[in-house]
């Protein structure tokens, strides 16, 4: 896309939630959920052809309430979950669960995409996560790179890990993490790392950040303060297994070793506002996005903490890139009023 | 009357022509001067034609005048004879004289021709009588000669034989120097006459003696129990016996040590100046006064003997050098040590004196060896405290500050911020006052090493004016910002009203204390820029930038404060069941009076600023724009089911030709700018709030309440009230859009409950 038009896809509706479709190798693929209380909520597949700089996309409805965050499996292609809020009788609850897309969307779409916009056909519900004990799921996490069999959903101040079982069609608690302390506590927002085996787990809640260990669940290590205020989101460098970033509202991007805790390796204050969302590169490690309510979106190139120290990487190609994103997103902004975007993978 | 003079003057004159004429003298000279003699009418001229003088006066007069002519021509021919007539007179009587004089003289001659031969035949006779005498006396006087030569030399002979006993008897008596002198006497003579047996006695004797001289000599040498003097006495005898010269240096210098070893250690409890007196006076005098007897000796002395060619001088030199360098890096350290354990600023002048004294009494050195290296130690040293000194009031500075920053934050709680504020400004100038008097007195006239080079310049630019002032300013941006970074992560450890003085004081430094401190450091050590120094500039734009900074910081923190209120306030609340507003959230009305408080806070250090012109009576004008026409017209679109994209058009469509507002800016120095700046992170952070929730019905009129209720209040604090209403509106949209059932609550209901309060 060096030198191509940004190019611009609208919604209709207002959206929060963005997830890449990793299980899908072949095609660019991201799944957008949208926020709307009166109508009929979606999720829109957009295919992203780079040969061709164009868009496709297929619409399917998520009749269940307004989507506030997407996750896509990392095995099956078809599956994903998606935590949403319900509304009946005057009370909100937010609840979590994974679909499956109807087999044929696929092949619909590229026979006639305007048919499918039209009628869109609906999501196969597969199960529910939640329980009595545990609701208000704040996000549901996939193993990376795991078989699709296995999930945590964060809900309240619980870590829930689920084993999903006969085509993930059942899910059972395996066990959990509570989060203990004084006041009402509430994880915002997790990750799963890759790394050590995926046992483990970043957790953000209020200004804190922490880790835990999957197979004993209890915390490995926090960091306190980790921001000035809340900490919006994490993300784990694909390349270097102890290194994390986070962002949060004091505008900054930090960049951490979880082995040294006390002083984060790095501290950008570029955004003017709250940060909401920062992703790695997946390949090339020194980028990272990060998302902001200033209406801004900044690729932040930082050799310096990257596993390929001397970046050879950097050139000029990069960083038009970076001012495309900037374009795209600033345009795109304007076009879904006030969309926050989760650029998760941008090869 | 008139003619009648000329006439005399003009007989006068012809008087004494016609005499020149008589006796022939040449007038030639004259006359060519005079050239209307050539007048042949000028009776008295040379050219004189009577025939031509006599037409002419019968040509011209008449008869009367001829007749006066006449006689009177006739009276002056009268006149010229007699004159004549006396003239020759007088010559004849000097002719008369004349001739008697010679006569005279003729006769006494004749005289004294005779007297003179009388007196050569005299002569003669006695010359004669001469020579008779001194053929006589020839014999005898030829005796006497050599009798005298034998009584000398007998008297020599004396000297020898009694030599010896006359050396023991010096040697009991201790008179070593009149032992060597006459021993020096001889000893030429007994070497000359050794090979004779009895004079070889007498040589053996007296090297004996002289020995045991010099072993005596050596033996007092050694004890060093003498006085200076005494020692100086025994190594110049030695020296003339024929000693080892570089031996006795030596041992000169061994002893010379031992004495100065009793150098005062420094003792912490006297005073600095105490210390480098008594090190002055023990040390430093006995140390010239070892040089000079050193150089007399060895140096002086030896050069004008004959020492003076085996090269003595030199190696003397040399040796006195390294003794004194020895010493001196001792007497060095001691001083440096003490010097070091003055750390109390206090009193710099004490310590001025003390170096001064110091570096006065090294002058001295200075002077008794040109070459030595000792007084430029000293004077490192010297600059080495200064240096030090100045660090420490640097230091001392820093502490004072930092003092004065914990007592303004426990004065924090008395709303006196203007007070507070120009106390600390003036008490730290007053510091750096006092610190800049003190370190003056390193340069001051009346102190010997303020005019070392390193004084006039170096230190007053580089030890002054940057380690120290530059510093200092440097030092006070530097912790300002460190107020920001610190407090930064941990959430406001500083006390917002203390970031807004520190920007406030950092803002006056950029205007005007920078300046005034540089240019009154420059006055006062006459500062020449060698070398390159900090720019005002420089320090004022990092003032400003710091104060910047401190402001934003504020602004931010008192942002945050704000907007912590707001956010605990949208979240903790069920927006969906919520019963119908029935006034405003006390939160809004907390959120208002913050404001209000640091609206005032604000004031009492920062101008008004500009705001951008308001309208007539902006509150209710502008409001019912907001609420009425707009607003309504936005949920009546969103409303019809219809035109669902209407919304987000009309907004977008407004976003786009609205500016864009930057959250977490720069802030301007005045009053307004940081009420704008605070303002909008809180309303922004409202604003992301609500996007953040659902809403009911009473939900979505609980916001409309609030959101009119700041708007009643909020407008007046920022410079552009539209910016306001733009963010309210925002909100307001925003919690529409995220409401189940959006009912808008009448205008007038919203402008009653908030008017209630």
């Amino acid at each position: 896309m060096e030198d191509d038009a940004p190019v611009i896809y609208g919604l209709e509706f207002q959206a929060r939630a963005l997830t890449a479709q990793t299980a899908e190798t072949d095609a660019i693929r991201f799944l957008v959920g949208t926020q709307s209380l009166k109508f009929d909520n979606q999720i829109h597949i957009i295919d992203f052809d780079d040969e061709n700089n164009i868009i496709n996309k297929n619409v399917l409805l998520h009749q269940a309430g307004e989507i506030w965050h997407i996750g896509a499996s990392p095995a099956d292609k078809a599956v994903l979950t998606t935590c949403y809020n319900k509304t009946s009788d005057s009370r909100v609850v937010s609840c979590a669960a994974v679909w499956r897309m109807p087999s044929d969307w696929e092949t619909g779409s590229h026979e006639s995409p305007d048919d499918s916009a039209h009628n869109p056909q609906t999501l196969e519900l597969l199960c529910h996560l939640d329980d009595s004990a545990h609701s208000n799921a704040a996000c549901v996490l996939w193993e990376p790179m795991g078989d699709g069999k296995r999930v945590i959903s964060l809900a309240d101040n619980h870590a829930l890990l689920w084993d999903l079982q006969e085509s993930s069609t059942q899910a059972t608690v395996s066990s959990t993490a509570t989060l203990e302390g004084k006041g009402q506590l509430k994880f915002t927002s997790g990750k799963w790392s890759p790394h050590h085996n995926c046992s483990q787990l970043a957790t953000a809640n209020d200004t804190a950040i922490r880790g835990w260990d999957l197979r004993t669940m209890s915390q490995i290590y926090c960091i306190e303060n980790a921001h000035g205020q809340l900490v919006r989101d994490l993300d784990f460098n694909p390349n270097r297994q102890y290194y994390l970033a986070s962002c949060g509202d004091d505008c900054k991007v930090k960049f951490w070793d979880v082995r040294n805790v006390q002083e984060p390796v790095k501290s950008l204050e570029e955004h003017s506002h709250w940060v909401w969302s920062v992703r790695y590169n997946h390949s090339h490690d020194q980028l990272v996005l990060t998302a902001s309510s200033d209406s801004r979106l900044i690729l932040s190139n930082m050799v310096s903490i990257s596993s390929e120290p001397f970046g050879h990487l950097v050139d000029d190609e990069e960083l038009s890139e970076g001012e495309d994103n900037h374009q795209e997103d600033n345009q795109s902004n304007k076009k879904k009023k006030k969309v926050l975007i989760n650029y998760s993978s941008f090869e | 009357m008139t003619s009648s003079y000329s006439l005399f003057l003009f007989k006068r004159h012809r008087v004494h022509g016609m005499l020149k004429l008589y006796y022939g003298l040449n007038e030639e000279g004259k006359a060519e001067e005079q050239p209307e003699s050539l007048d042949p009418c000028d009776i008295n001229g040379p050219h004189f034609d009577p025939e031509l003088f006599l037409n002419k006066l019968r040509r011209e007069c008449s008869l009367a005048e001829l007749m006066d002519q006449e006689t009177c021509m006739v009276k002056q021919i009268r006149s010229l004879d007699s004159d004549m007539q006396t003239l020759v007179y007088e010559n004849y009587n000097k002719f008369i004289s004349a001739t008697d004089t010679i006569r005279k003289m003729k006769n006494d001659f004749k005289k004294m021709e005779d007297e003179m031969d009388c007196l050569s035949a005299n002569m003669a006779a006695i010359t004669e009588f001469s020579a008779r005498i001194s053929g006589t006396l020839q014999d005898q006087h030829a005796q006497i000669t050599k009798l005298s030569g034998v009584h000398t030399l007998l008297r020599k002979l004396q000297f020898l034989f009694e030599l010896p006993a006359r050396l023991n008897k010096c040697l009991e008596l201790q008179a070593y120097a009149q032992a060597v002198r006459s021993h020096r006497r001889a000893r030429c003579v007994l070497q000359q006459y050794s090979h004779l047996p009895s004079f070889k006695g007498i040589q053996d004797d007296c090297h004996a003696i002289m020995d045991k001289l010099a072993q005596e000599l050596r033996q007092k040498f050694r004890d060093g129990g003498s006085s200076a003097k005494d020692l100086s006495e025994c190594v110049e005898l030695l020296l003339q016996l024929d000693e080892p010269a570089e031996e006795l240096c030596d041992k000169f210098l061994s002893h010379a040590q031992s004495r100065l070893d009793t150098i005062p250690s420094p003792t912490s409890n006297t005073d600095i100046l105490e210390f480098i007196d008594r090190g002055c006076n023990e040390f430093v005098s006995s140390l010239c006064l070892v040089i000079t007897s050193y150089q007399e000796l060895f140096i002086n002395h030896a050069q004008k003997g004959e020492l003076a060619s085996k090269n003595i001088p030199q190696m003397a030199n040399g040796k006195l050098n390294a003794f004194v360098d020895d010493l001196a890096a001792r007497y060095f350290s001691l001083v440096e040590r003490r010097i070091q354990e003055e750390k109390g600023v206090a009193d710099n002048s004490l310590l001025v004196r003390a170096l001064d004294r110091f570096h006065r009494r090294l002058q001295a050195v200075t002077k008794l060896l040109p070459g030595s290296a000792v007084p430029n130690q000293g004077t490192e040293i010297v600059i080495r405290a200064a240096t030090e000194r100045v660090k420490q009031y640097l230091s001392a500075l820093q502490s004072f500050y930092m003092d004065s920053l914990t007592d303004v934050r426990q004065a924090l709680a008395t709303p006196r911020l203007p007070e507070l504020l120009s106390s600390l400004s003036a008490s730290i100038l007053n510091q750096i006052k006092s610190v800049l008097a003190s370190v003056h007195l390193f340069t001051a006239k009346d102190i010997t090493f303020s005019n070392k080079p390193y004084f006039k310049g170096e230190f007053c630019s580089q030890g002054v004016r940057e380690s120290l002032v530059v510093s200092f300013i440097k030092f006070v941006c530097q912790s300002s910002r460190q107020f920001c970074e610190s407090a930064g992560d941990k959430g406001g450890s500083t006390p917002p009203a203390l970031l807004l003085l520190l920007s406030r004081l950092c803002l006056d430094y950029e205007t005007s204390t920078i300046s005034y401190i540089l240019t009154l450091t420059d006055e006062q050590f006459l500062v020449q820029h060698h070398s390159p120094v900090t720019p005002v500039t420089t320090l004022c734009a990092e003032a400003r930038e710091a104060a910047q900074k401190l402001l934003n910081h504020y602004v931010k923190v008192q942002g945050l404060i704000i907007s912590q209120m707001l956010r605990k306030s949208v979240e903790t609340r069920d927006w969906v069941n919520t019963i119908e507003p029935r006034n405003v959230r006390a939160v809004m009305k907390r959120v208002v009076e913050d404001t209000t408080s640091i609206d005032v806070q604000v004031g009492l250090l920062y101008e008004e600023g500009v705001r951008k012109a308001h309208s007539s009576d902006s509150s209710k004008r502008t409001f019912s724009v907001y609420s009425s026409s707009r607003q309504q017209a936005r949920y009546a679109a969103s409303y019809t089911p219809s035109a669902p994209m209407d919304t987000n058009l009309l907004s977008n469509i407004h976003k786009l030709f609205s500016e864009r507002i930057d959250i977490f800016s720069s802030v301007e120095f005045n009053k307004v700018s940081v009420m704008t700046g605070i303002i909008k992170i809180s309303l922004k952070t409202f604003l992301e709030c609500v996007r953040l929730r659902t809403f009911g019905r009473y939900g979505l009129q609980q916001i409309q309440v609030d959101c009119h209720y700041l708007q009643m209040y909020l407008w007046r604090f920022v410079s552009d009230e539209n910016l306001v209403h733009f963010m309210l509106d925002e909100i307001v949209g925003s919690s529409a859009h995220r409401c189940l059932d959006p009912a808008p609550m009448e205008q007038s209901v919203i402008e009653v409950i908030c008017e209630r309060g």
